[in-house]
């Protein structure tokens, strides 16, 4: 019992860090019907970011307070995220509006590779060790079942930012353009949105989210490198189908089941196939997810069908 | 072998015939001006044939039939790990009681003619299991799927080393057999009236060899009802399905094929590697293969060829221009040849599709050419 409750919260904190990710990916799909292959390298570029900026403010002032120094990062994170994600729509993304469908995804791929590539080239092959700049001590709130701070601080901030983001797109202005927008771009235009603007800002939008998610996810785990951005983000990708891609409330959703499904499954694998496969076969749940969802269930738990649009 | 003639530039389009014996020869000394190099550019060129067969598979696959298989290394991976386990010690190591009893105490070694079509047919197989749950995807989801396919098998190739010892885990499998035709030893250098010829030519030919059945075989495919069948599928699935044809069947087809060409691909390569392990299966390399085709020219053998070759060779070339040139400029070097390959690859990626999305050598519609109209007009 306590292995599952465990199991359930360990679930939940990748799960909201999934779901912070898989929003990105559910705007622009929902908007541009683009799979943005290269969000996952935004979050490893928010990582990275704030480790730099985070161990340069060590070097020069090592006495600020832990939490100073996290939002500092942040700080930097953000709009880094924000430009990179402008750019890659701005250069890439934009100029391919209409091409045949295979066009814009080859790219995306090679956005992905590209980002890969450069930030090998700026922070090096080697795994670096993240700060952990939020204690990590666990605390015991029920006998056996352990929770660190820097964990409840993650379920805090995801649900955060992730009601934020809905309260945005249901009640203000640019979420209306952004909803017009997503439902047809060219009586959206005639209506006076700018078309061109409300893409620009959808992109960097779901890159904060994806820099703050980085960030998170570093911590969490103490580590952060060049490729760390890669299976986040096929996983928050998968939560964004499983939820019924172009859809918010799913994408959340999507990232809290895909969350606890793996967490929950790599506690218990090993006793379902009578030992034959063990806990290494984790990074597995969410491909065959992905794959049950799509040829059985192609609307996601909550969305409209979509797997033929191309 | 009309297609090879647009490999050259200009002399292909105005003197087809003149370029395609220049091609021919070209393939023909290649490996004997490579050789002033050094030994390492007859490799390249040996690595080059090996993803020219893998690029004319997955341009079935993406090309012809339009299906984005971002997880085509899987098969590849398939055919090699079938070679190592038919062809190497690894069985007598994994399971020494069953090999003593089964008399194989030094492991399976079945000659190469059986275990090639073996690796093939597994491959095959994979293509079909893979094919089968996403018949009803298409574009941009198929990819992901796929794509995922490929890490399920990457997953399993590094764990399956327990509770049975299967793939031997990340260490990979060593000591693989070389290719024996008819008791001809590929990898054993011959010393003919006092000059040593390298094995890696006699691997060169036999490869030169696989590619060009590979191209008459998918030429004639491409002409034929498969051919055209999957080009309508391509263009538009609702209208060819509209006009009877039957597309389950058909992306069946291109999966298992094109994966048959990876699984025989794969089975070369180990036996040209001599070992096999999870690294070089990785997403990378099915991305890599990708881009040989995108950069060459979706749909078109010309274009898989020499994306391959290109791709292949530049980032070689670039290691030993590009290096000596950091090491000079900045006493120090800045990008090592992996990011050098990777920023080629990725940037060949963006930029094709920004600027000459058809490719290098783009495929032209079919019957659009002047001899063609005229052979179909004489026939009507």
């Amino acid at each position: 019992m306590e292995t599952l409750l465990q199991q359930i919260l360990n679930g939940l904190v990748v799960g909201s860090v999934y779901a912070l990710v898989a929003l990105g990916y559910t705007m622009v799909y929902g908007i541009l019907g683009l799979i943005n292959f290269a969000h996952g390298e935004v979050l490893m570029i928010g990582a990275l970011s704030a480790l730099t900026t985070i161990s340069s403010l060590i070097g020069v002032a090592p006495d600020l307070p832990p939490l100073l120094l996290l939002a500092a990062g942040l700080l930097v994170a953000i709009p880094t995220c924000m430009t990179v994600a402008f750019l890659m729509e701005r250069l890439a993304y934009r100029r391919l509006r209409g091409a045949p469908r295979l066009a814009p995804l080859i790219t995306a791929i090679g956005v992905s590779f590209l980002l890969q590539t450069l930030a090998m080239i700026v922070w090096g092959r080697n795994y670096h060790t993240f700060p952990q700049l939020i204690s990590t001590t666990p605390l015991q709130p029920i006998d056996g079942v352990f929770i660190s701070p820097v964990q409840i601080s993650i379920i805090l901030v995801s649900a955060l930012l992730m009601f934020a983001l809905v309260t945005l797109v249901n009640r203000t202005r640019l979420g209306r353009a952004m909803r017009a927008t997503a439902e047809n771009h060219r009586v959206a235009s005639l209506m006076g949105v700018d078309v061109n603007r409300i893409i620009a800002l959808t992109f960097v939008l779901g890159a904060a989210l994806a820099a703050v998610a980085g960030v998170m996810f570093a911590s969490n785990y103490g580590i952060a490198h060049y490729a760390m951005g890669f299976m986040p983000g096929l996983k928050a990708f998968t939560a964004a189908v499983l939820g019924g891609i172009g859809n918010l409330a799913g994408a959340m959703l999507g990232g809290i089941v895909l969350g606890l499904v793996e967490a929950v499954g790599a506690g218990y694998i090993e006793d379902f196939t009578f030992g034959f496969l063990n806990s290494s076969y984790q990074d597995i749940f969410a491909f065959v997810i992905l794959g049950a969802v799509l040829i059985f269930r192609p609307t996601g738990l909550l969305g409209e069908r979509v797997s033929d649009r191309a | 072998m009309n297609e090879l003639a647009e490999l050259v530039p200009y002399l292909g389009k105005h003197k087809p015939r003149a370029a395609r014996a220049l091609v021919i020869l070209l393939a023909l000394v290649a490996p004997l001006i490579a050789i002033m190099f050094g030994r390492t550019w007859v490799r390249v060129l040996d690595f080059a044939l090996l993803y020219m067969m893998l690029a004319l598979g997955l341009n079935l696959v993406v090309g012809y039939a339009g299906l984005l298989d971002l997880g085509y290394i899987a098969f590849y991976a398939v055919g090699a790990y079938t070679w190592a386990f038919l062809a190497s010690p690894h069985f007598a190591e994994a399971f020494p009681a069953l090999a003593a009893g089964l008399g194989a105490a030094d492991g399976i070694h079945l000659p190469f003619w059986l275990v090639l079509p073996v690796g093939a047919a597994l491959a095959a197989m994979a293509g079909i299991i893979l094919g089968f749950p996403v018949l009803r995807l298409r574009g941009d989801y198929l990819a992901i799927v796929t794509l995922g396919f490929g890490e399920i098998v990457r997953i399993f190739m590094n764990n399956l080393n327990y509770p049975v010892n299967i793939t031997n885990g990340p260490q990979g499998i060593n000591l693989l057999d070389s290719m024996n035709l008819f008791g001809w030893d590929l990898a054993r250098s011959i010393k003919l009236w006092g000059v040593k010829i390298d094995s890696l030519f006699f691997y060169y030919y036999f490869f030169l060899l696989c590619v060009v059945g590979s191209i008459l075989f998918i030429q004639r495919l491409q002409i034929s009802r498969i051919g055209r069948a999957w080009a309508a599928m391509r263009d538009d699935e609702l209208a060819a399905k509209a006009i009877g044809i039957n597309i389950r069947n058909m992306k069946l087809l291109a999966f298992a094929l094109g994966a048959t060409f990876g699984g025989v691909a794969g089975g070369l390569f180990g036996a040209f590697q001599g070992f096999v392990s999870p690294e070089s299966f990785s997403l990378m390399e099915s991305i890599a293969v990708l881009v040989m085709v995108v950069f060459g020219g979706m749909g078109n053998i010309a274009g898989a060829i020499a994306g391959a070759l290109i791709l292949t060779a530049l980032p070689e070339i670039l290691r030993h221009i590009a290096l000596p040139i950091q090491q000079a400029l900045f006493g120090q070097v800045l990008l090592d040849p992996e990011v050098l390959r990777m920023l080629l690859y990725s940037l060949a990626m963006i930029l094709m599709m920004l600027l000459r999305p058809g490719g290098l050598i783009p495929a032209h519609a079919r019957y659009s050419r002047p001899e063609f109209i005229a052979a179909g007009e004489a026939r009507a």
